[in-house]
Protein backbone atom coordinates (compact mmCIF):
# COMPACT_ATOMS: atom_id res chain seq x y z
CA UNK A 1 0.00 0.00 0.00
CA UNK A 2 2.66 2.37 0.30
CA UNK A 3 2.65 3.66 -3.46
CA UNK A 4 -0.87 4.69 -3.27
CA UNK A 5 -0.23 5.87 0.36
CA UNK A 6 2.61 8.33 -1.41
CA UNK A 7 0.53 8.89 -4.49
CA UNK A 8 -2.12 10.01 -1.99
CA UNK A 9 0.16 12.55 -0.16
CA UNK A 10 1.21 13.52 -3.29
CA UNK A 11 -1.99 14.47 -4.66
CA UNK A 12 -3.17 16.37 -1.16
CA UNK A 13 -0.19 18.77 -0.93
CA UNK A 14 -0.04 19.14 -4.82
CA UNK A 15 -4.39 20.20 -5.55
CA UNK A 16 -6.29 18.85 -2.44
CA UNK A 17 -4.44 21.01 0.08
CA UNK A 18 -1.87 22.98 -1.68
CA UNK A 19 0.02 25.16 0.65
CA UNK A 20 -0.63 28.41 -1.02
CA UNK A 21 -4.25 28.56 -2.10
CA UNK A 22 -5.48 25.84 0.41
CA UNK A 23 -3.74 26.21 3.82
CA UNK A 24 -2.28 29.77 3.12
CA UNK A 25 1.60 29.05 3.90
CA UNK A 26 4.33 31.14 1.86
CA UNK A 27 2.02 33.92 1.06
CA UNK A 28 4.74 36.14 1.00
CA UNK A 29 6.84 35.57 -1.65
CA UNK A 30 3.68 34.14 -3.45
CA UNK A 31 2.94 37.91 -3.99
CA UNK A 32 6.25 39.07 -3.58
CA UNK A 33 8.09 37.36 -6.46
CA UNK A 34 5.39 36.74 -8.65
CA UNK A 35 5.84 39.64 -11.29
CA UNK A 36 7.32 38.11 -13.51
CA UNK A 37 7.75 34.66 -14.82
CA UNK A 38 11.05 33.28 -15.01
CA UNK A 39 11.69 34.62 -11.15
CA UNK A 40 8.43 33.13 -10.03
CA UNK A 41 9.75 29.79 -11.38
CA UNK A 42 13.01 30.13 -10.10
CA UNK A 43 11.53 30.83 -6.41
CA UNK A 44 9.22 27.89 -7.03
CA UNK A 45 11.62 25.40 -7.87
CA UNK A 46 14.21 26.49 -4.66
CA UNK A 47 11.45 26.08 -2.35
CA UNK A 48 10.44 22.05 -3.71
CA UNK A 49 14.63 21.80 -2.89
CA UNK A 50 14.54 23.39 0.36
CA UNK A 51 10.93 22.32 1.56
CA UNK A 52 12.10 18.72 0.45
CA UNK A 53 15.92 19.21 2.24
CA UNK A 54 13.76 20.03 5.31
CA UNK A 55 10.96 17.38 5.52
CA UNK A 56 14.50 15.32 5.37
CA UNK A 57 16.22 16.44 8.02
CA UNK A 58 13.71 17.32 10.36
CA UNK A 59 12.32 14.22 10.63
CA UNK A 60 15.57 13.00 12.47
CA UNK A 61 14.96 16.09 14.65
CA UNK A 62 11.75 14.93 15.34
CA UNK A 63 12.40 11.74 16.47
CA UNK A 64 15.07 12.84 19.01
CA UNK A 65 12.67 15.23 20.51
CA UNK A 66 9.76 13.40 20.95
CA UNK A 67 12.14 10.91 22.96
CA UNK A 68 13.46 13.51 24.92
CA UNK A 69 9.96 14.03 25.79
CA UNK A 70 10.12 17.85 24.48
CA UNK A 71 7.54 17.57 22.05
CA UNK A 72 6.79 21.62 22.89
CA UNK A 73 10.00 22.60 20.95
CA UNK A 74 9.23 21.61 18.13
CA UNK A 75 8.80 25.12 16.48
CA UNK A 76 12.22 26.39 17.88
CA UNK A 77 14.08 23.41 17.05
CA UNK A 78 12.99 23.54 13.60
CA UNK A 79 13.88 27.28 12.98
CA UNK A 80 16.96 26.63 14.01
CA UNK A 81 17.23 23.59 11.70
CA UNK A 82 15.78 25.45 8.74
CA UNK A 83 18.17 28.41 9.00
CA UNK A 84 21.14 26.31 9.51
CA UNK A 85 19.84 23.96 6.65
CA UNK A 86 19.24 26.78 4.22
CA UNK A 87 22.89 28.79 5.16
CA UNK A 88 24.70 24.95 4.24
CA UNK A 89 23.34 24.84 1.79
CA UNK A 90 23.82 28.06 -0.24
CA UNK A 91 27.30 27.65 0.76
CA UNK A 92 27.33 24.08 -1.14
CA UNK A 93 25.90 24.94 -4.11
CA UNK A 94 28.17 27.83 -4.36
CA UNK A 95 31.04 26.03 -4.60
CA UNK A 96 30.25 22.95 -6.04
CA UNK A 97 27.26 23.48 -8.32
CA UNK A 98 27.74 27.50 -9.17
CA UNK A 99 25.33 26.80 -11.83
CA UNK A 100 22.50 25.50 -10.09
CA UNK A 101 23.51 28.30 -7.17
CA UNK A 102 23.33 31.33 -10.28
CA UNK A 103 19.89 29.70 -10.95
CA UNK A 104 17.96 29.95 -7.48
CA UNK A 105 20.24 33.07 -6.90
CA UNK A 106 18.82 35.44 -4.04
CA UNK A 107 15.53 33.59 -3.57
CA UNK A 108 17.79 30.43 -1.93
CA UNK A 109 18.43 32.65 1.44
CA UNK A 110 14.93 34.41 1.27
CA UNK A 111 13.34 30.94 2.06
CA UNK A 112 14.73 30.78 5.79
CA UNK A 113 11.87 32.68 6.53
CA UNK A 114 9.27 31.31 4.29
CA UNK A 115 6.47 29.72 6.66
CA UNK A 116 5.67 26.93 4.12
CA UNK A 117 8.60 25.35 4.72
CA UNK A 118 8.57 25.71 8.46
CA UNK A 119 4.77 24.40 7.78
CA UNK A 120 5.43 21.31 5.70
CA UNK A 121 7.82 20.02 8.60
CA UNK A 122 5.17 21.16 11.61
CA UNK A 123 2.59 19.07 9.07
CA UNK A 124 4.60 16.00 8.88
CA UNK A 125 4.73 15.89 12.53
CA UNK A 126 1.17 15.98 12.77
CA UNK A 127 0.06 13.82 10.20
CA UNK A 128 2.56 10.67 11.58
CA UNK A 129 4.42 10.55 8.10
CA UNK A 130 7.69 8.31 8.24
CA UNK A 131 10.72 9.43 6.54
CA UNK A 132 10.01 8.75 3.02
CA UNK A 133 6.27 10.11 3.31
CA UNK A 134 7.49 13.26 4.47
CA UNK A 135 9.94 13.67 2.13
CA UNK A 136 7.30 12.82 -0.26
CA UNK A 137 5.27 15.65 1.24
CA UNK A 138 8.61 17.91 0.92
CA UNK A 139 8.73 17.92 -2.54
CA UNK A 140 5.21 17.47 -3.54
CA UNK A 141 4.07 20.40 -1.40
CA UNK A 142 7.12 22.74 -3.01
CA UNK A 143 5.60 21.57 -6.46
CA UNK A 144 2.10 22.93 -5.29
CA UNK A 145 3.94 26.10 -4.40
CA UNK A 146 5.74 26.26 -8.08
CA UNK A 147 1.99 25.38 -9.46
CA UNK A 148 0.41 27.98 -7.69
CA UNK A 149 3.21 30.67 -8.27
CA UNK A 150 3.62 30.31 -12.01
CA UNK A 151 -0.28 30.17 -12.76
CA UNK A 152 -0.62 33.62 -10.64
CA UNK A 153 2.38 35.20 -11.87
CA UNK A 154 0.72 34.18 -15.75
CA UNK A 155 -2.30 36.04 -14.65
CA UNK A 156 0.13 38.73 -13.01
CA UNK A 157 2.08 39.84 -16.19
CA UNK A 158 -1.38 39.81 -18.09
CA UNK A 159 -2.86 42.36 -15.25
CA UNK A 160 -0.36 44.83 -15.75
CA UNK A 161 -1.97 45.32 -19.34
CA UNK A 162 -5.36 45.34 -17.84
CA UNK A 163 -7.08 48.66 -16.81
CA UNK A 164 -9.08 48.21 -13.19
CA UNK A 165 -10.50 51.53 -11.14
CA UNK A 166 -7.73 53.37 -10.03
CA UNK A 167 -8.21 52.16 -6.49
CA UNK A 168 -7.78 48.40 -7.79
CA UNK A 169 -4.45 48.92 -9.35
CA UNK A 170 -1.01 46.93 -8.85
CA UNK A 171 -1.56 45.01 -5.52
CA UNK A 172 -5.42 45.38 -4.61
CA UNK A 173 -6.32 43.81 -7.72
CA UNK A 174 -3.41 41.01 -7.23
CA UNK A 175 -4.32 40.20 -3.91
CA UNK A 176 -8.29 39.85 -5.37
CA UNK A 177 -6.98 37.60 -7.96
CA UNK A 178 -5.02 35.11 -5.58
CA UNK A 179 -8.49 35.11 -3.49
CA UNK A 180 -10.77 34.04 -6.58
CA UNK A 181 -7.66 31.34 -7.34
CA UNK A 182 -7.81 30.04 -3.69
CA UNK A 183 -11.54 29.77 -4.54
CA UNK A 184 -11.24 28.01 -7.64
CA UNK A 185 -8.79 25.82 -6.02
CA UNK A 186 -11.56 24.77 -3.35
CA UNK A 187 -12.94 22.82 -6.11
CA UNK A 188 -10.66 20.03 -5.20
CA UNK A 189 -11.54 19.23 -2.35
CA UNK A 190 -13.89 16.78 -3.46
CA UNK A 191 -11.41 15.29 -5.40
CA UNK A 192 -10.87 11.88 -4.04
CA UNK A 193 -9.21 8.32 -4.71
CA UNK A 194 -11.13 5.52 -4.37
CA UNK A 195 -8.87 3.00 -3.09
CA UNK B 1 14.85 18.87 35.41
CA UNK B 2 12.81 18.93 31.85
CA UNK B 3 13.95 22.38 31.61
CA UNK B 4 17.34 21.47 32.17
CA UNK B 5 16.89 19.09 28.95
CA UNK B 6 14.85 21.36 26.89
CA UNK B 7 18.30 24.25 27.18
CA UNK B 8 20.44 21.46 26.59
CA UNK B 9 18.94 20.03 23.64
CA UNK B 10 18.75 23.13 21.87
CA UNK B 11 22.14 24.35 22.79
CA UNK B 12 23.78 20.97 21.92
CA UNK B 13 22.00 21.37 18.09
CA UNK B 14 22.99 25.05 17.68
CA UNK B 15 26.23 24.43 18.72
CA UNK B 16 26.41 21.55 16.45
CA UNK B 17 24.74 23.78 13.32
CA UNK B 18 27.55 26.63 14.58
CA UNK B 19 29.97 24.07 14.18
CA UNK B 20 29.12 22.45 10.60
CA UNK B 21 28.70 25.51 9.09
CA UNK B 22 31.69 27.49 10.43
CA UNK B 23 33.52 24.26 8.90
CA UNK B 24 31.53 24.52 6.20
CA UNK B 25 32.14 28.01 5.31
CA UNK B 26 35.83 26.75 5.40
CA UNK B 27 35.38 23.56 3.27
CA UNK B 28 33.35 25.66 0.84
CA UNK B 29 35.23 28.64 0.85
CA UNK B 30 35.02 30.49 -2.79
CA UNK B 31 37.46 32.61 -3.22
CA UNK B 32 36.38 36.03 -4.78
CA UNK B 33 38.65 38.65 -6.12
CA UNK B 34 38.50 42.11 -4.19
CA UNK B 35 38.83 43.62 -7.35
CA UNK B 36 35.13 42.77 -7.96
CA UNK B 37 33.58 44.44 -5.18
CA UNK B 38 35.86 47.56 -5.71
CA UNK B 39 34.59 47.61 -9.74
CA UNK B 40 30.60 46.78 -8.24
CA UNK B 41 31.50 50.16 -5.86
CA UNK B 42 31.83 52.30 -8.95
CA UNK B 43 29.23 50.82 -11.25
CA UNK B 44 25.98 52.71 -11.00
CA UNK B 45 23.92 49.64 -9.69
CA UNK B 46 20.64 50.51 -11.74
CA UNK B 47 20.93 47.02 -13.52
CA UNK B 48 19.91 48.84 -16.55
CA UNK B 49 21.52 46.27 -19.36
CA UNK B 50 22.86 49.13 -21.18
CA UNK B 51 26.05 47.15 -21.30
CA UNK B 52 24.73 44.28 -22.25
CA UNK B 53 25.15 42.09 -19.34
CA UNK B 54 22.54 40.78 -16.70
CA UNK B 55 23.10 43.78 -14.51
CA UNK B 56 25.75 45.73 -12.60
CA UNK B 57 27.24 42.30 -10.90
CA UNK B 58 27.58 40.85 -14.63
CA UNK B 59 29.29 43.95 -16.15
CA UNK B 60 31.58 43.93 -13.38
CA UNK B 61 32.21 40.27 -13.65
CA UNK B 62 32.97 41.02 -17.25
CA UNK B 63 35.69 43.54 -16.88
CA UNK B 64 37.43 41.72 -14.20
CA UNK B 65 37.78 38.95 -16.47
CA UNK B 66 38.84 41.58 -19.16
CA UNK B 67 35.90 40.33 -21.73
CA UNK B 68 34.74 43.81 -21.35
CA UNK B 69 36.52 47.18 -21.33
CA UNK B 70 36.54 49.19 -18.46
CA UNK B 71 34.36 51.77 -20.34
CA UNK B 72 31.55 49.12 -20.76
CA UNK B 73 29.28 50.80 -18.94
CA UNK B 74 27.85 53.48 -20.72
CA UNK B 75 25.84 55.07 -17.72
CA UNK B 76 29.59 55.77 -16.02
CA UNK B 77 30.64 59.51 -15.67
CA UNK B 78 34.25 59.68 -16.51
CA UNK B 79 35.05 59.90 -12.65
CA UNK B 80 33.47 56.59 -12.07
CA UNK B 81 35.06 54.84 -15.68
CA UNK B 82 38.91 56.08 -14.16
CA UNK B 83 38.06 54.76 -10.80
CA UNK B 84 37.56 51.46 -12.61
CA UNK B 85 40.28 51.79 -14.67
CA UNK B 86 42.61 52.45 -11.81
CA UNK B 87 41.95 49.05 -10.20
CA UNK B 88 42.09 47.02 -13.17
CA UNK B 89 45.54 49.05 -13.32
CA UNK B 90 45.03 50.11 -16.92
CA UNK B 91 44.29 53.56 -19.18
CA UNK B 92 41.13 55.21 -19.97
CA UNK B 93 40.74 58.09 -23.23
CA UNK B 94 38.21 60.16 -22.62
CA UNK B 95 34.74 59.72 -24.67
CA UNK B 96 32.42 62.18 -25.77
CA UNK B 97 29.13 62.36 -23.48
CA UNK B 98 26.78 61.47 -25.83
CA UNK B 99 22.77 61.06 -25.16
CA UNK B 100 19.18 59.64 -26.31
CA UNK B 101 17.26 61.92 -28.92
CA UNK B 102 14.13 60.97 -29.85
CA UNK B 103 13.68 62.04 -33.90
CA UNK B 104 10.29 63.09 -33.80
CA UNK B 105 8.43 66.35 -32.63
CA UNK B 106 5.04 65.85 -34.21
CA UNK B 107 2.65 64.01 -31.57
CA UNK B 108 -0.53 66.58 -31.38
CA UNK B 109 0.63 68.41 -34.25
CA UNK B 110 1.18 65.44 -36.66
CA UNK B 111 -1.92 63.61 -38.45
CA UNK B 112 -3.70 60.52 -36.93
CA UNK B 113 -5.25 57.96 -38.65
CA UNK B 114 -7.99 57.09 -35.61
CA UNK B 115 -10.19 59.79 -34.18
CA UNK B 116 -9.09 58.06 -30.57
CA UNK B 117 -7.24 55.15 -29.76
CA UNK B 118 -8.95 52.86 -26.97
CA UNK B 119 -6.16 49.95 -26.88
CA UNK B 120 -3.37 49.11 -24.31
CA UNK B 121 -0.96 52.37 -23.48
CA UNK B 122 1.70 51.13 -24.74
CA UNK B 123 3.75 51.66 -28.62
CA UNK B 124 4.02 47.76 -29.59
CA UNK B 125 0.31 47.27 -28.63
CA UNK B 126 -0.61 50.61 -30.84
CA UNK B 127 1.44 49.65 -33.65
CA UNK B 128 0.35 45.88 -33.84
CA UNK B 129 -3.42 47.34 -33.61
CA UNK B 130 -2.95 49.80 -35.93
CA UNK B 131 -1.05 47.89 -38.75
CA UNK B 132 1.77 50.40 -38.72
CA UNK B 133 1.08 53.04 -35.68
CA UNK B 134 -1.48 55.30 -35.00
CA UNK B 135 -0.25 57.98 -37.17
CA UNK B 136 -0.41 59.16 -40.61
CA UNK B 137 3.26 59.75 -40.79
CA UNK B 138 4.85 56.56 -40.65
CA UNK B 139 8.33 57.34 -39.46
CA UNK B 140 6.96 59.47 -36.09
CA UNK B 141 6.87 58.72 -32.16
CA UNK B 142 3.46 57.10 -30.88
CA UNK B 143 3.60 58.52 -27.94
CA UNK B 144 2.64 55.52 -25.47
CA UNK B 145 5.68 55.54 -23.34
CA UNK B 146 7.02 51.83 -24.30
CA UNK B 147 10.76 53.74 -23.22
CA UNK B 148 9.45 55.90 -20.50
CA UNK B 149 8.53 52.31 -19.07
CA UNK B 150 12.15 51.14 -19.77
CA UNK B 151 13.77 53.65 -18.85
CA UNK B 152 16.03 53.14 -15.62
CA UNK B 153 17.10 56.82 -14.98
CA UNK B 154 13.58 58.45 -15.23
CA UNK B 155 15.21 60.63 -17.92
CA UNK B 156 12.61 60.14 -21.05
CA UNK B 157 8.91 61.22 -20.52
CA UNK B 158 5.70 62.18 -23.25
CA UNK B 159 5.84 65.86 -22.83
CA UNK B 160 3.01 68.48 -23.64
CA UNK B 161 2.95 68.14 -27.30
CA UNK B 162 2.09 64.05 -26.96
CA UNK B 163 5.97 63.21 -27.76
CA UNK B 164 8.64 61.43 -26.30
CA UNK B 165 11.40 64.06 -24.97
CA UNK B 166 14.93 62.65 -23.55
CA UNK B 167 16.05 64.84 -20.08
CA UNK B 168 19.61 65.56 -21.23
CA UNK B 169 20.95 65.95 -17.91
CA UNK B 170 19.37 62.78 -16.92
CA UNK B 171 20.46 60.73 -19.77
CA UNK B 172 22.82 58.31 -19.06
CA UNK B 173 23.02 56.86 -22.99
CA UNK B 174 22.62 53.14 -21.87
CA UNK B 175 19.68 53.25 -25.15
CA UNK B 176 17.14 51.01 -24.05
CA UNK B 177 14.51 53.44 -24.92
CA UNK B 178 15.87 52.96 -28.61
CA UNK B 179 15.94 49.38 -28.27
CA UNK B 180 12.22 49.61 -26.76
CA UNK B 181 10.89 51.60 -29.21
CA UNK B 182 9.01 49.69 -31.80
CA UNK B 183 9.36 53.02 -34.09
CA UNK B 184 13.06 53.10 -34.14
CA UNK B 185 12.60 57.00 -34.04
CA UNK B 186 15.28 57.27 -30.80
CA UNK B 187 18.73 57.74 -31.55
CA UNK B 188 21.73 59.29 -30.09
CA UNK B 189 23.52 62.66 -30.24
CA UNK B 190 26.43 64.46 -28.39
CA UNK B 191 25.68 65.87 -25.44
CA UNK B 192 27.43 69.18 -26.02
CA UNK B 193 25.54 70.51 -28.96
CA UNK B 194 22.93 72.97 -29.53
CA UNK B 195 20.92 72.25 -32.92
CA UNK B 196 19.04 69.51 -33.42
CA UNK B 197 16.28 68.66 -36.16
CA UNK B 198 13.39 66.64 -34.40
CA UNK B 199 12.30 64.59 -37.23
CA UNK B 200 13.29 61.37 -39.16
CA UNK B 201 10.61 61.64 -42.18
CA UNK B 202 11.77 60.03 -45.41
CA UNK B 203 8.73 60.80 -47.24
CA UNK B 204 8.77 63.00 -50.17
CA UNK B 205 8.37 66.96 -49.36
CA UNK B 206 4.49 66.88 -50.45
CA UNK B 207 3.64 63.31 -48.53
CA UNK B 208 5.36 64.73 -45.37
CA UNK B 209 3.65 67.84 -45.87
CA UNK B 210 0.45 66.32 -45.36
CA UNK B 211 1.38 63.96 -42.84
CA UNK B 212 2.56 66.57 -40.06
CA UNK B 213 2.80 69.88 -39.27
CA UNK B 214 6.70 69.81 -38.25
CA UNK B 215 8.19 67.08 -40.80
CA UNK B 216 11.38 67.55 -42.28
CA UNK B 217 10.19 68.05 -46.40
CA UNK B 218 13.72 67.79 -47.80
CA UNK B 219 13.69 71.59 -49.15
CA UNK B 220 17.35 71.53 -48.84
CA UNK B 221 16.99 75.39 -47.44
CA UNK B 222 19.38 74.94 -44.69
CA UNK B 223 21.63 73.03 -46.42
CA UNK B 224 22.13 75.59 -49.04
CA UNK B 225 22.74 78.39 -46.53
CA UNK B 226 24.53 76.21 -44.15
CA UNK B 227 28.54 78.20 -44.15
CA UNK B 228 30.02 75.35 -42.66
CA UNK B 229 28.67 72.69 -44.60
CA UNK B 230 27.38 70.97 -41.50
CA UNK B 231 23.83 69.85 -42.47
CA UNK B 232 22.79 68.04 -45.24
CA UNK B 233 19.28 66.38 -46.84
CA UNK B 234 19.53 62.75 -46.93
CA UNK B 235 16.79 60.06 -47.88
CA UNK B 236 14.56 63.88 -48.04
CA UNK B 237 15.43 64.43 -43.84
CA UNK B 238 18.11 66.74 -42.62
CA UNK B 239 20.81 65.17 -40.83
CA UNK B 240 23.41 67.27 -39.09
CA UNK B 241 27.13 66.59 -39.27
CA UNK B 242 28.47 67.75 -35.72
CA UNK B 243 31.84 67.37 -36.32
CA UNK B 244 31.24 70.16 -38.67
CA UNK B 245 28.47 71.98 -36.66
CA UNK B 246 29.65 75.65 -35.47
CA UNK B 247 25.72 76.07 -33.79
CA UNK B 248 25.74 79.09 -36.08
CA UNK B 249 21.41 79.04 -36.02
CA UNK B 250 21.16 79.77 -39.67
CA UNK B 251 19.65 76.59 -40.78
CA UNK B 252 17.00 77.77 -37.34
CA UNK B 253 16.15 80.63 -39.03
CA UNK B 254 15.81 79.47 -42.68
CA UNK B 255 14.06 76.71 -41.67
CA UNK B 256 10.51 77.28 -43.38
CA UNK B 257 8.82 74.33 -41.19
CA UNK B 258 10.61 75.81 -37.93
CA UNK B 259 11.36 72.31 -37.00
CA UNK B 260 15.18 72.47 -36.64
CA UNK B 261 15.18 74.70 -33.16
CA UNK B 262 18.55 75.35 -30.33
CA UNK B 263 17.45 73.79 -27.48
CA UNK B 264 19.85 76.11 -25.62
CA UNK B 265 17.41 79.39 -27.63
CA UNK B 266 15.36 80.14 -24.09
CA UNK B 267 18.37 81.50 -22.42
CA UNK B 268 20.06 78.44 -21.05
CA UNK B 269 24.17 78.37 -21.24
CA UNK B 270 25.09 76.31 -24.17
CA UNK B 271 27.56 73.81 -22.46
CA UNK B 272 31.05 74.19 -24.20
CA UNK B 273 32.32 71.55 -26.44
CA UNK B 274 34.88 69.36 -25.37
CA UNK B 275 36.86 67.64 -27.65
Amino acid sequence: MEWTTLFDIALGAILINNFILVQFLGICPFMGVSKKMDTAVGMGFAVIFVMGLASALCYPVNRLLENLDLKYMQTVAFILVIAALVQFVEMFLKKSMPALYEALGVYLPLITTNCAVLGVVLLNVQNNHNFIQSVVYGITGGAGFLLAIVLFASIRERLEFSEPPRAFKGFPIALVTAGLMALSFMGFQGLQIPW
Amino acid sequence: MNIFYAVLALGVMGCVFGLILAVASKVFEVKTDPKLALILDCLPGANCGGCGYPGCAGCAAAILAKKAPVNACPSCSGLQTSRIAAVMGVEVKTVERRVAFVRCSGGTRAGHKFERYVGIEDCVAAMKVSGNGTLDCSFGCLGRGTCVQVCKFDAIHINDKGVAEVDREKCTHCMQCAAACPRHVIGDIPYAIDIVVPCGNHEKGAAAKAHCAVSCIGCRLCEKNCPSDAIHVVDNAARIDYTKCTSCGTCVTKCPRKLIVDIHADGKVAPVIVQ
